[in-house]
């Protein structure tokens, strides 16, 4: 009856403590890597690693080619606020340092540093430990957690130290651990709650005591439910149920969005425009949480992560243990895969992820997963598309309260001033819409689409904006220059007219001299004029 | 190489398993019309079935669009629905020119699938109803109810479809009756109450509510219908708002009134069960392409066609007034979907952007 009650209020988006707007149910039957075990890759011959990992800032290599670099070396420093640093993934020499291809659908590349390994995986240990770390400084921690490259593992990768923020105004209380995982196929999350509980936990209460928050919540669906288990036996046996819990929410996607996330756990929606931080919130990824736990109490940088290796195109997909910049060419050979022609490579999951059209691409910070897909699989989810028969499904199922089908509509016709009407801007691009749409619709392609081309025209009429000014203040110095040498010709002018009446006044003097019996009224009439003339000199040159 | 954006998995739905749900949904109403007016109901159903399939590939022929569209499933549920809402004394051409209207004007002339403003069939109903009100208003007494006119042969169908009553020696008069709404409306006019002409017509709530009433094809047994109606909106196919607001307010307002004045108001057991009333609201009112896409614009668009059908059937001319509710809602259909919008996360209501 419950049940009920929350569907319905669901479908009117009124929200509900337990749940958020919208969303849909995939089957567990993809999750086939789930209860897996961690396996550690094997080190690749090559590791390549693009200088900028994360959102925000490119990185500027600090290594020299041909230097010996040790693992967990940081091999190129942040530039700006908005960067965290990149590391060695193993000992080795830097081969070269120039373009690679990175894992972004357009094929594009980026400055990486190139290492070749030399298999005795010696370790940099500049960063010493930090066990007692209630005693060290929240400044000193968000550093640490800063210099060790740590950034969200969850596929968002923002440079993590960034939230770690004391701020007066916005005091954070509740600190909400992403262990949702809501795509489909990924189990990496999952495995990791499974074998690393304590590291988990341990980062949490690091984050707790940096944020001075006193509550953390982790947060787990309930396909999970082993994990949860685990996860409060660990906190019973650490002894942190006071400030820490596990709070089990129903299997939805996109739950794991962070705005949903927090709507489902507290009931509040985080304002338009505004920050989890507003609210008081902070969430992070489990991943994350054990990352900060390694940089802080092991001192160990980021430089490996757990990924799902999975697809249907994988004879034996899992969850790996991989180092950072390994070729997934090599990570997918690993788990079985012998022919790359007729695959699709996906990096992330189905539903956000991006398919990549090589496969000697290196995995990054944000990898969560690397699915290996059979063509004909990808091509039937994108399948052709037919009208729209306005069912309004996608409607249903957006998390945002969007109206989609309406929105696509407008994206498609370029009326993008209606399509922000409809709140373009507040699509999260969860594709549940996609997903649901019975005309196959490529829904989230169009709202893109939009965005980007509302970006365009927002970039042009700035320019045009700009370049108007520019003109403008041209044409105005250019018109004070004219009026400038005008004033000058003129005072010139009003001077050398001075000085010949002058002159023609001392002649005609000197003429009364000489005619000094003839003198006559008009001509003393005639002398005061250039007297006045002389006078208007000095005060034109003032002016 | 071609770029292709996420998500990269679909959840299966598609136009044709929609479209199909329906069929198999009013798959209960057509049998109870075949089992109310035997042969008669067959040759209906195949005539709208067939003529709207027909119709619809030959307009997309000539329009140069791909003719495999034609099993999408939308131009047989068209026929199908159009056959339910249509008397049995329709006859043969006038089936023909329904399902044509219904597919060409109701449909193509728009731009096709996804693009008519109105329900296509109920459409054609209207058009129907204004042009041969006479046809249009007889009610064929149903066979179980010691009908003159035996719709269980074959031939006496056939020629009573294709030649009219005069081929099987019969007049209007003998082989028709009113419909309970027809009825009251009458009688209402006469003053007399609503009790006593119920009384009069022999009206029973267990009748109208299993199908023993009559009325167009598939309006006879409400159980049918809701059969159908309830499975589709457990299989999500069609969201519960129209239905539900849409027969809500109709059971509000005729209990309301029904409870100021019950001589003059019938009651709302009698509005929901009568005429057409639960075939629009499942089937007709929730056809998504001429309704509203939101859910709160549905419930909408279910409170609009709930007054108006009430409205119409007690103070309009004629008797039902659903089809001309549904209708007349999807005018409006773009109005509430532009006024009337979910709430964007994050937003107050009202004001987004």
């Amino acid at each position: 009856m419950l049940n009920i009650w929350h569907k319905i209020q669901q479908s009117l988006s009124l929200g509900s403590a337990q749940g958020f707007t919208g969303g849909i149910v995939h089957g567990n039957q993809y999750k086939i890597t789930a209860g897996h075990p961690i396996v550690a890759c094997a080190l690749p011959e090559l590791f390549i690693h693009p200088i900028k990992q994360h959102i925000g800032e490119p990185c500027e290599p600090i290594v020299e080619v041909g230097e010996r670099v040790l693992r967990g070396q940081m091999i190129a420093k942040p530039q700006g606020y908005l960067s965290v640093p990149v590391h060695a993934s193993t000992s080795g020499t830097v081969t070269c340092i120039e373009e690679h291809t990175i894992p972004h659908p357009s094929g594009l590349g980026m400055i990486s540093i190139h290492i070749k390994p030399d298999g005795m995986d010696e370790t940099d240990e500049s960063l010493h430990p930090l066990p007692n770390y209630r005693s060290v400084d929240a400044t000193e921690l968000r550093e640490r957690v800063r210099d060790a490259g740590v950034a969200g593992l969850g596929g968002a990768v923002f440079p993590t130290f960034i939230k770690l923020v004391q701020d007066q105004q916005n005091q954070i209380d509740t600190v909400l651990l992403n262990g949702i995982e809501c795509e489909p196929w990924l189990t990496c999350d999952h495995q990791l709650m499974l074998e690393k509980a304590h590291e988990i936990i341990s980062g949490l209460d690091i984050i707790l005591h940096m944020v001075e928050a006193d509550k953390g919540i982790i947060v787990i669906e309930d396909n999970k439910l082993d994990a949860a288990d685990v996860m409060k036996q660990t906190l019973s046996d650490m002894g942190l149920t006071d400030s820490i819990y596990v709070q089990v929410l129903p299997t939805r996607y996109p739950q794991g969005g962070e705005r949903q996330l927090i709507q489902a756990v507290t009931g509040k929606e985080v304002p338009a425009g505004g920050l989890p931080l507003h609210m008081g919130v902070l969430s992070l990824n489990v991943g994350t949480s054990k990352a900060v736990y390694d940089a802080v109490c092991l001192g160990e940088p980021l430089t490996e992560r757990i990924i799902t290796v999975s697809g249907d195109a994988v004879p034996k997909p899992a969850n790996m243990s991989v180092r950072l910049g390994t070729s997934m060419h090599f990570l997918l050979k690993q788990c079985g895969v012998e022919h790359f022609d007729g695959i699709k490579i996906m990096h992330g999951g189905p539903m956000m992820g991006e398919l990549l059209n090589q496969d000697d691409v290196p995995v990054v910070k944000g990898s969560n997963g690397i699915l290996a897909m059979n063509q004909q699989t990808i091509m039937r989810a994108h399948h052709q598309e037919e009208p729209c028969i306005r069912c309004g499904d996608c409607g249903d199922v957006c998390p945002a309260g969007l109206m989609p089908n309406l929105l696509a509509a407008h994206c498609k016709e370029n009326q993008f001033e209606r399509a922000e009407d409809y709140s373009l801007f507040d699509c999260i691009e969860c594709g549940a819409c996609s997903y649901v749409c019975p005309s196959h619709i490529p829904l989230v392609h169009y709202f893109r689409y939009g965005k980007g081309q509302v970006a365009q025209i927002q970039r042009e009429k700035t320019f045009a904006e700009e370049s108007r000014q520019r003109s403008e203040k041209r044409d105005a110095r250019l018109a004070k220059e004219l009026a400038d040498k005008e004033e000058k010709r003129r005072v010139a002018k009003a001077k050398k007219e001075a000085r010949a009446k002058a002159l023609a006044e001392k002649e005609a003097a000197e003429k009364v001299v000489v005619d000094k019996d003839n003198v006559e009224q008009p001509d003393v009439e005639q002398t005061d004029k250039p007297e006045v003339k002389v006078d208007e000199k000095p005060a034109e040159d003032k002016a | 190489m071609i770029f292709l954006s996420s998500p990269h998995q679909h959840g299966g739905n598609s136009i044709q398993l929609t479209m199909f749900s329906v069929i198999i949904a009013l798959i209960p109403a057509a049998m109870v019309s075949v089992y109310l007016y035997g042969w008669l109901a067959v040759f209906l159903l195949t005539t709208c079935i067939g003529v709207s399939l027909a119709t619809e590939f030959f307009a997309l022929k000539w329009m140069g669009k791909e003719t495999d569209r034609v099993w999408d499933g939308s131009a047989g549920l068209t026929g199908l629905l159009l056959a339910l809402i249509l008397p049995a004394a329709v006859p043969w051409w006038m089936a023909v020119f329904a399902a044509v209207f219904a597919i060409v004007l109701g449909k193509q002339l728009y731009g096709g699938l996804g693009h008519n403003p109105f329900n296509p069939a109920l459409a054609a109903r209207v058009v129907l109803l204004i042009s041969f009100p006479l046809h249009m208003t007889s009610w064929i007494v149903p066979m179980h109810m010691d009908a003159s006119l035996d719709m269980y042969s074959f031939i006496t169908s056939l020629k009573f479809f294709f030649l009219g009553p005069d081929a099987v020696q019969q007049t209007w008069d003998a082989i028709t009756m009113a419909s309970p709404l027809g009825y009251l409306k009458t009688e209402l006019g006469q003053g007399v109450t609503v009790t006593e002409a119920l009384v009069n017509y022999h009206y029973s709530t267990l009748h109208a509510f299993i199908g023993r009433e009559a009325g167009s094809l598939g309006e006879g047994s409400a159980l049918a219908l809701l059969m159908g109606g309830v499975w589709l909106m457990a299989r999500h196919t069609i969201s519960w708002h129209i239905p539900i607001s849409y027969l809500l307010t109709m059971a509000v307002l005729a209990g309301l009134f029904n409870l100021i004045n019950p001589d003059v108001y019938a009651p709302p057991m009698f509005h929901l069960l009568a005429g057409g009333l639960i075939l629009c609201a499942f089937f007709m009112a929730t056809d998504p392409v001429s309704s509203p896409s939101s859910g709160i614009g549905k419930i909408v668009f279910g409170i609009g066609c709930g007054i108006l059908t009430w409205v119409i059937r007690t103070f309009g001319n004629y008797p039902e007034g659903a089809m001309f509710a549904v209708v007349l809602m999807n005018m409006a259909t773009p109005l509430i979907d532009y006024y009337v919008r979910p709430r964007v996360y994050g937003h107050k209501r009202g004001k987004q952007s």
